[in-house]
Parts: structure tokens; C-alpha cells; sequence
């Protein structure tokens, strides 16, 4: 070991001409791709921090210039965003937690080798990964079921996910010994027990990394929200989203004085990077901190897709 | 194997061994049942809605009460014989083949130079600003782009104009639209899909690199001989399941960035569904539309599976 650690850094005075021509191009190539990625969302930021009339004049281009927070302040005051903010939080926390305890059930038992069976049942899940009944018979399955301006269309169909069944089972069965499982059904443990004071204490990596992508999908997405639900009160933050930012359904009334028309058209401007740095912080703070679970999901799912 | 072995038992044997095998699973089934339960009626109820496709709805009937459509597929015939038809059939395939030619190689690029880089600070870096905008939602990525290229106050347009140049107004002229779909998916995209490269290519055992390296390997070498095989079952994989939805462009962003000047090249098979379906209220057309997309989806699949499995050997199933 030692020695291959020597010759390695031997080799890496002596590199090639070719290989220290390759390394100028992928790290100038790797460095301007990063530059791409991250410069929309510096200079999002930096205008969301600008003055009006310094984004209106292009004067931004890194930094923010005539720095102030008139923008979040407005923003802040939005009741619409305020209750998008809500409701985002109340279906995203639904649907992880059931997706959670979907994903718990069907993990464990289809992890299990003595359950009779199991082929079917992981059969009857993964079916529907392939092929779905489509958009309008689900919709009309909802309507029929009276679940329209509801939380249940956005929580409960789409909770037992298949993906995440795959993983929590994959994690399951492969890093939890059967010898565990064994000792305990000698000493007289049910079948329930074992779920309860073996797997699931052992399943916490698994359970987190499906937590997260369940919540990180749930609170980006707004298609299930914007079939099912017609009322704006229950509206979560996408659909708010969509509407100001996209349709420009936005009351400014208040914020601007109406001096003309191009501050008004400025300030909408600039309200619209405040309310995207609002709605995106959340997750873009936290990722730092939970990337590492991020990874390891893949890791596992690409070991048996 | 285990038919061979019983079949040389009784067969009363057989039963009693079937009963108590069903019986000792009981807390399996028990707690197995609610995600069944939802499974049943959220995703395999709809199936049989598919029958749609086949009858013409009647509110007042139901599903069940509505009777058959005269011929049998003439949901199917209307919608491949309308000139319409054609138009989001080629839009499809355009945007979906042009996604995926631009998207796919690009994470393999990625993954590679990162394994190649020395310093695990800079790799970890880079990889961690990549990885961002898989994070933004939908309609956060389509209002900055709305946003920067505006045409007075987007940065792009203050670019061009700063350059001497005449400002372009992107999103109202159809001709950029594929591109712009496109390539900001790339943008999107890139870090989070090099991550199943990066996984695979940290399995690559050191070993193989030195013996490389002592035989006098380039980099290039090194790359084209060792990586790129290793990586290879992984690329196959994810080339079956992309091609298996070769006709089926997401809903959420090509929606978000309809408008009417660009609707002629972005209607696609998911947004007409939608369209006919909700807003038209089109029930049993839409339903046909959806179920003709699933279908060609699930041969494309196949089809793709069965040559990879003859060219290589990997395949899903």
C-alpha cells in the first residue's frame, strides 16, 4: 500500500506531455462548466439585492449594486406566498411521512425471504413503474372519489413509489445479516418485531435518502396540485410560483408608487429574483448539509436497478 | 427447481405444505395490505379506465355505462389521421431525440474529467456547484429564463446589446425553442446524472490504473481502456430507459414554456393530452392519445432491451 501511495506521487512529477496537456484541457473544461452553472444563480441573487434602476440599466453583473432588501421586504408582505409557503410545507411533510411508511412496508416485507409470495407482490409493484392508467382515468378516479380541493390526491397516490421500494429493499436485504433475523425468531420474536426492533433501526441511511428525494420532488413539483386543486387558498408555493412568475399575476399596487411605467415594470422585475431566491433557499441551504445522502442513494440504486 | 422436488412428493403433502408455507406469511400479508390497498385503487383501478380509449364517455354512465365507439378504435384512427397528430408526434420526437443526444454524453464527460482530477477538494467542489440546479423546481428554472432573456431587462439581452449587438427576443420566437428547452436541461441535469457515472467509476479497482501506468499509458489511454468499459453496462442501462420514453417529453417544463408563438414546434404528446383531456374535456380521446404514447413507449423499450442484449449482453431484464 505504502509503496503504491510513493510511486503514484512518482508518476505525477513525471507525467507525460500528453497527460499534462490533458489535465490544462479537462480542468479549464471542468472549471468553465462550473462557471456556467453557477453564474445564473450568483447573479439572481445579485439582483434580487440591487436597486431598481441598477438592474432596469444592466448595471449588475456579479455583484449587487446600490445594495438594499426593498424587494424581500415586498415579498415578505405577499400573503399569497406566505400561504404557498404553507401549504408547500404541510403536502410535502404529508406525502414523506406516507411515502415513508409506504416505503417502510413494502421494503421490509419484500426484503424478507420466507414471506410466500413476495415475487407477486414485487411483481404488482414494479408493474406500475412501466405502465400507469394514464392522466384521465386517474382524474377521473379522483373527482369520482370526491378528493378534488383535497390533500389526498397530492399525498396518497403516489406513495407507494416504486424506485424507493427497490432501494429500501435493496438496502434491506443486503446490509442487515439474516443471522439477526434468525436469533431473534429463536428467541420468539414475531414477524412484527423484527420489522419494529431490527430493520427499522438499522434502515436509518436508507429511510433518510428516500426522505429526501421525496421531499425535495413534493416541494419542486406542482403538476398533481395544479389538476386537482381549483382553490387559490389551497394553492402550495409552485402553483403561486407559476402564477406570478409566470402568468405575472402579480399585485404590486402597494409596493410600487406607480411613479411610471418603467419603475413599475423594474420593480416586478426585481420582486421576481427576490421571490425566486425566497422559494428556492430553502433546499439550496440545506443540500450542503444532506449531499452526501444524495449520493449514496444512487450508489445503492445502481447496484440492482 | 423447486417444482422438480415436489413434484416427487404426494400431492396431499403438496397442499398442506402451500397452506402452511400462506399460513406463516400471514404478518407479511397483514402488513403488505394498506400499500396494496393504494396501489390497487390509485394505479391499477385507472388501468381499466384505459377502456376509455374504446368508448365514447357519457358523464351520466360512468366509465362502465359508456358504450362502445363504432369501430372500436376510431379514437385511435381520428387522432393518427389528424393533421395535427403528425405535428405533435414530430415535435415529440424532435425534442426528445435532440434531449437526449445533448444530455447524455455530457454526464459522461463530466464523471470522467472528475475522476481524472488529482486535488479531491476541487472535485468535490465542482461536483457540489453541479449538482445545484437539480434542486431549482420547474417553474423556478422557466421564470429565470423568462427572466434573463427578456427582452429589455434580461441580463442576455444587455449582453448583446452591450457588445453592440441587436437585442433577440428568445422565448417569442419559436425557432429558439428547442434549443432553449434543450440545453437548459443540460444546464439542469448534468451534475445530478454524472453522479450514477461517478458511483460506477469509484468501483474501478486501482489496480488496473497502475498496471496501466507502469505499461506507459496515456491518460487518454487510461480513459478510453479502462474507464470507459467499466462504465459501459451503466451507460447501456440508462441509454434501455431513456430511449423506453423516446415518445414522451415531461409535462412540467415544455408547459411552463408554452406560449403562442412557439406552440406550433412545443405542443407535445403530454401537453395535448392534457389539452384535449382536462381542458377540452375530451375524456375518451385524450385516454386514447395517452394510451397509443404508453404503448409505442413500452415497444421502444423492448425493442432497445433486446438489441442491447444482443449487441452487449447487458440489459434490464
Amino acid at each position: 500500500m505504502q509503496n503504491l501511495r510513493v510511486n503514484k506521487r512518482r508518476n505525477r512529477v513525471r507525467q507525460s506531455a500528453g497527460d499534462r496537456v490533458f489535465d490544462v484541457i479537462s480542468i479549464s473544461l471542468l472549471l468553465l462548466f462550473a462557471v456556467i452553472v453557477a453564474y445564473p444563480l450568483i447573479y439572481v441573487v445579485s439582483a434580487s439585492f440591487s436597486s431598481t434602476d441598477a438592474v432596469i440599466a444592466g448595471e449588475v453583473w456579479l455583484y449587487p449594486v446600490g445594495p438594499n432588501v426593498e424587494a424581500y421586504k415586498a415579498v415578505l408582505d405577499n400573503a399569497s406566498i406566505l400561504t404557498g409557503y404553507k401549504n408547500a410545507f404541510i403536502y410535502t411533510g404529508g406525502a414523506t411521512l406516507l411515502t415513508l411508511l409506504m416505503t417502510i412496508l413494502c421494503g421490509f416485507t419484500l426484503s424478507r425471504k420466507d414471506f410466500f409470495g413476495r415475487n407477486i407482490f414485487s411483481g404488482l409493484i414494479l408493474f406500475t413503474m412501466f405502465f400507469s392508467g394514464g392522466l384521465i382515468p386517474t382524474y377521473l378516479l379522483i373527482r369520482d372519489l370526491g378528493m378534488l380541493n383535497t390533500i389526498w390526491p397530492l399525498i396518497l397516490p403516489n406513495s407507494v413509489w416504486p424506485w424507493f421500494v427497490i432501494l429500501a429493499r435493496t438496502y434491506m436485504s443486503n446490509s442487515i445479516p439474516e443471522e439477526l433475523y434468525e436469533s431473534a425468531s429463536l428467541d420468539g420474536c414475531s414477524v412484527y418485531g423484527m420489522l419494529w426492533y431490527i430493520t427499522l433501526p438499522l434502515s436509518g441511511a436508507i429511510l433518510a435518502v428516500v426522505a429526501l428525494y421525496c421531499a425535495v420532488g413534493n416541494w419542486n413539483s406542482y403538476f398533481d396540485a395544479f389538476i386537482y386543486l381549483s382553490k387559490p387558498e389551497l394553492y402550495p408555493l409552485q402553483v403561486v410560483l407559476r402564477n406570478i412568475l409566470i402568468l405575472n399575476s402579480m399585485d404590486i399596487g402597494r409596493v410600487a408608487d406607480l411613479r411610471n411605467m418603467a419603475t413599475r415594470q423594474g420593480m416586478t422585475n426585481l420582486l421576481k429574483y427576490a421571490i425566486i431566491v425566497v422559494s428556492s433557499a430553502p433546499l439550496l441551504i440545506l443540500y450542503p448539509f444532506v449531499q452526501k445522502h444524495f449520493v449514496k442513494g444512487v450508489m445503492i440504486g445502481s447496484v440492482k436497478g | 427447481m423447486t417444482i422438480n422436488s415436489k413434484k416427487i412428493e404426494s400431492p396431499a403433502r403438496n397442499q398442506s405444505d402451500f397452506a402452511r408455507k400462506v399460513k406463516r406469511s400471514i404478518p407479511y400479508y397483514v402488513l403488505i395490505l394498506v400499500p396494496l390497498a393504494v396501489l390497487l385503487v390509485f394505479k391499477y383501478y385507472p388501468m381499466y379506465g384505459i377502456t376509455l380509449a374504446f368508448k365514447d364517455y357519457r358523464v351520466s354512465a360512468g366509465i362502465t355505462g359508456s358504450p362502445w365507439t363504432q369501430p372500436l378504435l376510431r379514437h385511435f384512427t381520428r387522432f393518427l389521421t389528424a393533421p395535427s397528430a403528425v405535428r405533435v408526434i414530430t415535435n415529440t420526437l424532435a425534442i426528445s431525440v435532440y434531449s437526449l443526444l445533448a444530455s447524455f454524453p455530457v454526464p459522461i464527460v463530466l464523471a470522467i474529467f472528475l475522476n481524472e482530477l488529482r486535488s479531491n477538494r476541487m472535485k468535490k467542489t465542482i461536483q457540489m456547484i453541479t449538482y445545484m440546479p437539480y434542486f431549482i423546481s420547474t417553474v423556478v428554472l422557466v421564470s429565470m429564463i423568462i427572466q434573463f432573456t427578456d427582452i429589455s431587462y434580461g441580463f442576455v439581452n444587455q449582453a448583446i446589446k452591450s457588445l453592440g449587438g441587436q437585442p433577440i427576443n428568445f422565448m417569442g420566437n419559436k425557432d429558439y425553442f428547442r434549443h432553449i428547452y434543450v440545453w437548459t436541461g443540460v444546464w439542469q441535469a448534468t451534475g445530478y446524472n454524472a453522479v450514477v457515472y461517478l458511483a460506477a467509476l469509484s468501483g474501478v479497482s486501482q489496480d488496473m490504473y497502475d498496471a496501466a501506468v507502469v505499461d506507459g499509458a496515456s491518460k487518454v489511454k487510461r480513459i478510453l481502456h479502462i474507464d470507459l468499459p467499466s462504465i459501459a453496462p451503466t451507460i447501456i442501462i440508462l441509454f434501455i430507459l431513456n430511449t423506453g420514453s423516446i415518445l414522451s417529453v415531461g409535462f412540467e417544463k415544455i408547459y411552463l414554456m408554452q406560449n403562442n408563438t412557439n406552440l406550433s414546434v412545443s405542443e407535445v404528446i403530454s401537453t395535448y393530452v392534457y389539452r384535449m383531456g382536462l381542458v377540452n374535456q375530451n375524456y375518451s380521446y385524450s385516454t386514447a392519445v395517452g394510451l397509443f404514447n404508453a404503448l409505442v413507449n413500452g415497444l421502444m423499450l423492448i425493442l432497445c432491451n433486446a438489441i442491447a442484449r444482443r449487441v452487449s449482453d447487458v440489459g434490464l431484464w
